[in-house]
């Protein structure tokens, strides 16, 4: 018996308490944990920013690099939370029976889900502003006006989140993330428009790419990094908004089925 | 005296199998409650329920006098919990457990600040306060799991076999901060298969199997009703010590293993015929719960 209203993310002062445990942990351990989510993209952006950059020069009407650095920005955002909802929810819900302990408080799934969500995607904002310091060191910031970005980090922070809560909610081991990543999440890294246009993927490509989330978290970081017009924000931000909250809401479902039995 | 706990008709169903089978419950404040069983006789699933971790599939429920279906929360945040496994927080030391555990149920600031040093006394744990969790020996993970159960300074206390697995010590060292748990005027909710804890600890208790209750009533008073008051344990010539007994009257002979029970009402008449048979050795002693147990449950190994 479950009310639509319990799927809705309900942010009472339970969730936070599941969020201020994740930033404690983070705290505690946080060199490890920045090293893990800037080693890479910022491998990504000097390697392959300057180094294909210096034969590709101009990409739609902005340096490679700046063109580049948006991208990553997009998909630093989308594996943080993704790995965060995935390994680390898994991790709490199942060997370290984190959730086992929490739910025999006031708590319940909603609010330890809720929590674990803007967890996540707080995550994906503490990389991303590493990754943009980065790149605005770098040259490849056109202004103050990028950090507009970190509003739309967040966002997309909360649509992987949701689709991660989901993955944990239905995994029987670590093994079942491989899954996802091979086939959802690397295959979106290469096809959304990280590391040049979605225009130049052949036609039919070009209208699936259309439904994944991290085309329109591109769409909205790229001219908000370069300074350029921002177009059909409206439809971006109701995409990305569609799968956080039925993410969200799915996974719910699920972990409910899942724990309470 | 009002009653902590009512439970009506529980029944507990995963798919064709029915793990809980009309279980009623009435547990009466502040006093100590067992549930006694062997394992798979559905005693955690029933706690479970009672805590709104588990949905009923049917019967009714009240905690506080709050219906379970709707009242989860506050039952919750009026009860602290044991589980069987230990579930502490690994990223965290002793006293981030407690505190972080305090915050699940809203408690913070001052209120938190003057229970914690309490709570570690409480636990002998004063000066392992910033030990990591895996330092901590089994004992003391399960001393501290029994104080952060009692963060939220709860009314009622259920736990899941909370001495299992420990040495003899740590178990003693358990049984003394429950009763005074008990005598602070908590009430208590414990299960296990140790029938000396619940002897021990238990003014009240049910023997459930099977997913049904089998028994109720206080320690004493179920070893009064189910055996003779003293049992002798026979070893050696199991045949012979048979064949001595058996013209005794008012004694009865039960088997587990290698060792044979005698129960009886009459021990010195028993002993008399015994003494000088050099192949059977005895051991005399009273009945206790776990004879009770045996009885009930049976004597069948159980997996």
């Amino acid at each position: 018996m479950t009310e639509l209203s319990h799927l809705l993310p309900r942010l009472r002062h339970a969730a936070f308490a599941v969020w201020r445990r994740n930033a404690l942990v983070f705290r505690k351990f946080l060199t490890p944990s920045l090293f893990i989510n800037f080693g890479e993209p910022f491998i990504y952006l000097l390697g392959l920013g300057y180094g294909l950059g210096m034969f590709i020069g101009n990409m739609m009407n902005m340096p490679y690099l700046t063109f580049l650095a948006s991208g990553i920005l997009a998909s630093a955002a989308m594996n943080t939370a993704s790995f965060e909802a995935m390994y680390s929810v898994y991790t709490r819900m199942v060997p370290q029976r984190t959730y086992d302990a929490i739910l025999a408080t006031p708590l319940e799934i909603e609010d330890v889900l809720a929590g674990e969500w803007l967890w996540s995607a707080t995550k994906s904002l503490i990389s991303a502003a590493g990754i943009l310091a980065v790149a605005g060191v770098l040259g490849a910031v056109d202004g103050w006006r990028a950090l507009w970005t970190l509003p739309v980090i967040f966002l997309i922070g909360l649509s992987f989140a949701g689709i991660g809560l989901i993955m944990s909610a239905l995994a029987r081991g670590y093994d079942f993330f491989n899954y996802y990543m091979t086939l959802v999440l690397t295959p979106m890294f290469i096809l959304s428009g990280v590391f040049y246009p979605v225009t130049s993927l052949p036609l039919p490509l070009q209208t699936i790419v259309q439904v994944l989330p991290l085309t329109h978290a591109v769409e909205l970081v790229r001219p908000l990094m370069a300074g350029l017009p921002l177009s059909n924000v409206a439809l971006h931000v109701a995409v990305l908004t569609a799968y956080a909250l039925s993410g969200f809401a799915i996974a719910v479902l699920l972990t409910r089925r899942r724990l309470l039995v | 005296m009002t009653a902590i706990i009512t439970a009506r008709g529980l029944v507990k169903r995963y798919g064709e199998r029915i793990v809980v089978r009309g279980v009623d419950i009435e547990i009466p404040a502040r006093c100590c409650f067992g549930v006694l069983g062997p394992n798979g006789a559905g005693k955690t699933t029933t706690l479970r329920m009672l805590l709104g971790q588990s949905p009923m599939d049917d019967g009714a429920l009240d905690v506080f006098g709050l219906p379970i279906r709707t009242h989860g929360r506050d039952i919750r945040a009026r009860t602290g919990v044991v589980p069987q496994t230990d579930n502490l927080d690994p990223d965290f030391t002793v006293v981030e457990n407690l505190r972080i555990y305090a915050r699940y149920f809203g408690i913070g600031g001052k209120t938190l600040a003057e229970r914690i040093p309490a709570l570690l006394e409480f636990a002998g744990l004063t000066d392992r306060a910033d030990a990591g969790i895996n330092t901590l020996s089994g004992g003391m993970k399960r001393r501290l799991i029994i104080a952060r159960a009692l963060v939220n300074d709860p009314e009622l206390v259920v736990l899941d076999e909370p001495t299992t697995g420990l040495d003899p010590q740590a178990r003693h060292m358990i049984w003394g901060r429950l009763r005074a748990l008990r005598a602070a005027g908590k009430t208590l909710l414990l299960t296990t298969h140790y029938m000396e804890e619940a002897e021990r600890l238990c003014d009240e208790l049910v023997v459930m199997d099977d997913g049904r209750i089998l028994e109720r009533g206080t320690p004493a008073a179920l070893i009064r009703r189910h055996v003779e008051p003293e049992v002798l344990e026979l070893q050696g010539e199991a045949d012979k010590a048979r064949a001595t007994l058996a013209p005794l009257p008012n004694g009865r002979f039960e088997a587990v293993a290698d060792t044979y029970y005698y129960y009886t009402h009459d021990a010195r008449a028993a002993i008399k015929q015994l003494e000088g048979q050099a192949a059977i050795s005895f051991l005399h002693r009273p009945a206790n719960l776990e004879d009770v147990f045996l009885k009930l449950t049976g004597r069948d190994l159980r997996d």
